[in-house]
Parts: C-alpha cells; structure tokens; sequence
C-alpha cells in the first residue's frame, strides 16, 4: 500500500493559513488498528475498490454520496445533494453515530464512542486523501468535539400537545400524512432518531439551510416535544 | 432533566399574555362565531385550525368570492409551463365536509364593527365575536398612469391568479417572432418580493424555447429587489441578452402606460411593445379599508396575535397587514394564520396560548431545475414582527443543489395547500 505522508500537505496548508502551529488531529498509527472495524466494508489504499461500502480513498472534502457507481441509501444520496460533505467535522460526527448524521444510512456500524480512537482513524483515513479540508492540520479549528446528544437531553419527556402547536411551522412543508415527495416524510420517527436530527441541525452538522435555521431556535423541551407528537401521529 | 406536563407547560405560557378564561358572550348565542374573510394563504388555514382545533366549539365562516381558488404561488411556475393551471386550482369542499366550516362564497362589501356584522353582496349579514381579515391585495388606482382595471385585458397584471395568468399565457404565446415583452413591476412593497423577477425569468424559458429573438423590458421602479445576485447570474447564464432592466435611474420610476396603442413612455422615451404586464403598486384588500382598520395603504397589527391595532376583536393576516418585517408571501400568511388561530381560540374557548413563531421562505425557479430561496424565522416584539434569523442561496451553487432546491419547492406546494384545504 503507497501511504502519502500528511505532513507536507499539512505543513503547506499551515504556512498558507499564516498559523504557526497546529494540534495534531491523531495518531495514524493507532488509526490503523481501529480501521479493522472498518476494513470488513470499506478498503483503503492502493488498489482499494468498492465492496459493501464504498472505498474510502479520497474521501475528504468529497460529497456524501456522490462516489460514481456506488449504490447509496436514498438518505444517503439526499445528504449530499443538501451538502453534506466530508471533512474532518463531517466524518468525526458520522463515526461516532451514523445515524445522527443520515437518518437512514445503509452503514450497520453502531459508531465509536471513544473521541480519541475517532480521532486517531480520522488522521489515518485522511492519508489517503490528496487534497483535504477542514480538518485540524489543514486548518486547526473543528478538533473533535462530542457529537452525542446528552443523555439528559434524550431523557426530556416531549408533551405532544405542545408538540402539536409547534408542528404547525413544520406543516407548512412536511405532510402529516407521511407523503414525502421533495421534501421528506417526518411522521412516526422514533423519538430518539428525531431528537438526534433535530440537535445535528441546530449544530449545524446536518446540512440544510432552512432546517439549520428552523431547529437553531427550538429549545431542548421544544425539540422533545415535536419528537414526541410526530411519533404519535397515525 | 424532566418536566411533567404541567410544569413545563407553566413555565411555557408564563410570558404569554393571553392564556386567560373564556371570553363571556353577553347576547345570549350559542356557539362564538368567527367570521374569515378571504379563502387563500392566511384566510382558509385560520378557518382550517380554528375549526379543527376547537373541535365544533367555534363556529366558522369563511366567505370567499370564488369557488376554484389558483394560489398565487406557482402561478408564475404555470407561465412557464411547468406546471398546468388546474394543479394550482383548489376547491372548499374538504373544509366545509371535514371541519363543517360554512363556506359562503361571496363578496364582503361592509364590516360594522360596533354591532360586530358583515354584510355580504348578496345581503346577508354575518354576525361575529372575531373577525379575521385575509383579502389578499387590491391595486392602487393611477399608480400607473393610463392603466386601470378596464384595461386588464390589454395589459394583464396576472397578479392575481387564474384567469388573468391564462390571459398573460395566451398572449406571450402568440407574441410576433422577435417581438417585445415588458414588464412594470410595483414599488415597494408588494405582494411575493421575488415574484416579478421568477416571472421574467418564466417568459424568458418560454420565449427561448419558442421565440429565441425576442426580448424582454424589465420597467422597474426600485433600486434593488429580491435574490437580485441569484437572477442576475441566473439570467446571464440561461438567457444571454434577452433581459433588459431599467432601473429608477432610467425612468423606471416614471412609467405611464397606453393600452390602446400597447405603449411604455419611460420618461419621456415611448415604447412599442408586444405583451405588457403591468403590476401596479399595491394596498390592502379593499375590505380591509371599508371596515376601517387600515392606515394608509396597510392594517397595522399587533404581532403576538395578528390583532388590528384598531380593533382587538378583528384580525388582519397576509398580504394585507403591516406587520413589520416578513414579506408579503403566501408562506408567511399560512405561518401568521396559525399563530392568529391559536389567540382566537384561546380567546373565545380558554384553550392554551404559547408565545408567537413564525416563519417563512420563498421559492424561486429561473430556470428548468434551477431553483433558489431565501428565508428567515421571525419573532413577536412589542412593535412588530421582527426578524430572528435568516439564509439564503449562494450564487455559483452547483447544479445538484439548484435541482434539489426546486424538489422541495415542488414539495413545499403540496405541504402547504394540504395545510389549506385538506
């Protein structure tokens, strides 16, 4: 396997910024191990191809779902048409919890709780990429940071009734009767999957504009609360 | 952490100003009456939720003129053949089967409102406890001189949809090869900010496809309008040279119109042209004048409830009302008619009010798959609707995007006009 050293592209990047130093995103070395939860899906390198997931070459600043030939969930595919890219955030997000990022990826992984092992595959993925962005020695902003929604958070009971009256901002495009044609169907997630979605927008993980815009004023309770109403709708 | 409902609840409506007991009706009816005038964006969504939502303890009137409503928004996307007149057509069945509205389809010519009556064309008279006000816009007479609503037909505004879209249709379809459209387009402010603009942008699709030599006059009165970037580049990159735009600077404010001879003076310079689509400046509906709530061209509301500033028990949604910084557009009168349902309910039956959300965002096609928008969440301040926050698209946005952004615009339509009538 040809391995691109990162530290020239990094270094570069780094004069380019006119920053002096920048934190070491991880250990890819240590990422190497933990590619093994991977390597079952995905390869990596010289000659990788596609198997049951796509390769994983290149894969900074590449659209999410965007590889050429790859069969990708519908989620998968919309996620990248509303402009879910990879970069260092992106990718650190999905790997801890896929879901939170594409509700309804075709990716069974359970996703790594551990900050450091994330960060640690991301430095190893990330040598396998010619050109990539926004991660933290190209430029040392996002470092991982934990993408979890708060256990107190997801315990919140929603009030449905509360959760009726706010619905009626989201209506106006999402039908109640779970068509979703251009616009997707939320009737009857199950809560948590909800209130993940709805804290990705509001940390602007998730990419969509009108939906960053409408879940960055809904508070934790509010959030509940229409996750427990469209749960309960016919 | 957790709440119980109760004490989240308190905590919710601890600011809201209006959670109080029922209002007492003195003159011994039954049921409290709401009375809506106007059957489009903001008018049939307050009936649709104060019916529903009361669930037969409301009565609900809504008087609209016409049986077969054509929803402004997408009228423009139907010029430009994309979509059929019929599919932006809508009828008031659902609402008087399913939520036993009775829909009157008539004109409101009167509101008293110290007896609390309308009084409708063909005489009857309504009496009501709330009265909610949707009329949409009404044209200002002279604004520009030589137009009038007798010349309509030469001059169409399709500015209200339906026929007179089929109308604007019909003649750029049978203009000359070669021949010249123009356009004057309103003062500020008017009904859907970037309306005229997605309409220019609809002929020039339709002109390139079946009349590529001819050209477009854009007769504008204002210095800057809606998404202006976004069409500008849209309209360099799909219709090179078509489009002019004459800015205030050259005579776009000072328009007059003949439409006998089918000609533009722009200060002083007369114009042939083919097809005019004159859209005049703008004033509330004009029942909204006769029952006396407006100022000036608009009605003043109070923003946590869309209540007149002259009058608590009327409310004026939509088009018509000065509320403060949302645009004029059907999405923010669907998103005004739900906070306004919710404080006429809490009025009339008790039931809960949380503090005032609104929304909106507009859509824009410039071209086959490419599809903008600009949006903004809005709150309720002690003098106006104000805004909180706000995106709108890039220019240089890639075709992916464009294309997405049309899908949802397309399902944007179907969420809202189920939210309206179904």
């Amino acid at each position: 396997m040809a391995r691109r050293s990162p530290l020239t592209l990094g270094l570069a990047a780094i004069l380019a910024a006119g920053l002096a130093q920048a934190e070491p995103v991880g250990d890819a070395a240590r990422g190497d191990t933990a590619f093994r939860d991977c390597s079952g899906c995905h390869q990596i390198g010289s000659g990788a191809a596609d198997g049951i997931g796509p390769h994983l070459n290149g894969i900074f600043g590449r659209r999410a779902g965007a590889h050429e030939g790859f069969p990708y969930s519908a989620s998968m595919t919309r996620a990248g048409v509303d402009g879910l890219t990879w970069d260092f955030r992106t990718l650190d997000a999905y790997i801890e919890n896929p879901r939170a990022l594409v509700s309804k990826t075709r990716m069974s992984y359970r996703g790594m709780k551990d900050a450091q092992a994330r960060a640690d595959l991301i430095a190893f993925l990330r040598r396998f990429s010619d050109n990539p962005s926004n991660i933290p020695e190209a430029a040392p902003t996002a470092r991982g940071t934990d993408h979890a929604v708060a256990p107190e958070i997801l315990a919140i009971q929603g009030d449905p009734d509360y959760g009726e009256y706010l619905s009626s901002e989201c209506v106006s495009c999402h039908q109640v009767d779970g068509s979703a044609n251009g616009i997707p169907s939320i009737t009857q997630w199950p809560e948590e999957d909800f209130v993940v979605a709805m804290h990705a927008y509001k940390n602007r993980l998730r990419p969509h504009p009108v939906m960053q815009m409408m879940a960055g004023r809904l508070a934790d309770e509010e959030i509940a609360a229409l996750a427990a109403y469209f749960k309960a709708l016919e | 952490m957790t709440l119980d409902r109760r004490g989240f609840l308190a905590a919710t409506v601890a600011t809201a100003a209006s959670l109080s007991a029922p209002a007492v009706l003195a003159d011994g009816h039954g049921k409290p009456r709401v009375v809506v005038i106007g059957g489009g964006a903001g008018g049939a969504t307050a009936a649709r939720y104060i019916a529903r939502d009361s669930k037969g303890a409301i009565d609900v009137t809504l008087v609209e003129p016409t049986r077969s409503y054509f929803t402004c928004f997408f009228s423009n996307l139907y010029i430009g053949g994309f979509t059929e007149l019929d599919d932006i057509g809508h009828t008031y069945g659902t609402l008087a089967a399913k939520y036993a509205i009775n829909v009157v389809h008539d004109w409101a010519v009167d509101v008293d409102r110290s007896a609390r009556t309308v009084s409708l064309a063909g005489g009857a008279v309504l009496p009501y406890d709330k009265l909610i006000l949707s009329p949409g816009i009404d044209f200002v007479e002279d604004a520009v001189p030589g137009w009038s609503l007798a010349a309509q037909n030469a001059m169409p505004h399709a500015y209200k949809a339906g026929s007179q879209s089929e109308l604007l249709k019909a003649q750029i379809m049978a203009m000359p090869q070669g021949g010249r459209f123009a356009m004057v387009a309103p003062p500020n402010p008017f009904r859907c900010p970037p309306g005229p603009y997605e309409r220019i942008s609809m002929v020039a699709h339709v002109l390139k496809q079946i009349n590529p030599t001819a050209k477009i006059l854009l007769i504008d009165p204002k210095e800057k309008y809606s998404k202006q970037a976004l069409f500008e580049e849209g309209w360099d990159r799909h219709y090179p040279g078509m489009i002019e735009r004459l800015g205030p600077d050259f005579g776009g404010e000072t328009v007059s119109v003949d439409p006998a001879a089918m000609t533009v003076d722009i200060d002083g310079t007369v114009e042939k042209v083919d097809v005019c689509n004159v859209i005049p400046a703008q004033q509330a509906g004009r029942i909204a004048h006769l029952a006396g709530v407006t100022d000036g061209r608009w009605a003043p509301v109070n923003a946590a409830d869309m209540s007149s500033k002259a009058d608590p028990d009327v409310h004026v949604l939509g088009d018509a009302a000065a509320q403060g910084d949302m645009p004029k557009s059907g999405f923010a009168a669907n998103s005004q008619a739900k906070v306004c349902a919710m404080a006429v309910r809490g009025a009339l039956t008790g039931s809960k009010v949380f503090p005032a959300k609104f929304t909106n965002t507009c859509w824009s096609l410039i071209a086959p798959e490419d599809g903008v928008k600009v949006g903004a969440t809005y709150e309720a301040t002690e003098d106006r609707i104000a805004k909180v926050d706000g995106f709108i698209s890039d220019t240089g946005e890639d075709a992916v995007t464009r294309r997405a952004t049309y899908e949802e615009s397309v399902g944007w339509y179907a969420g809202i006009t189920a939210d309206m009538f179904s």
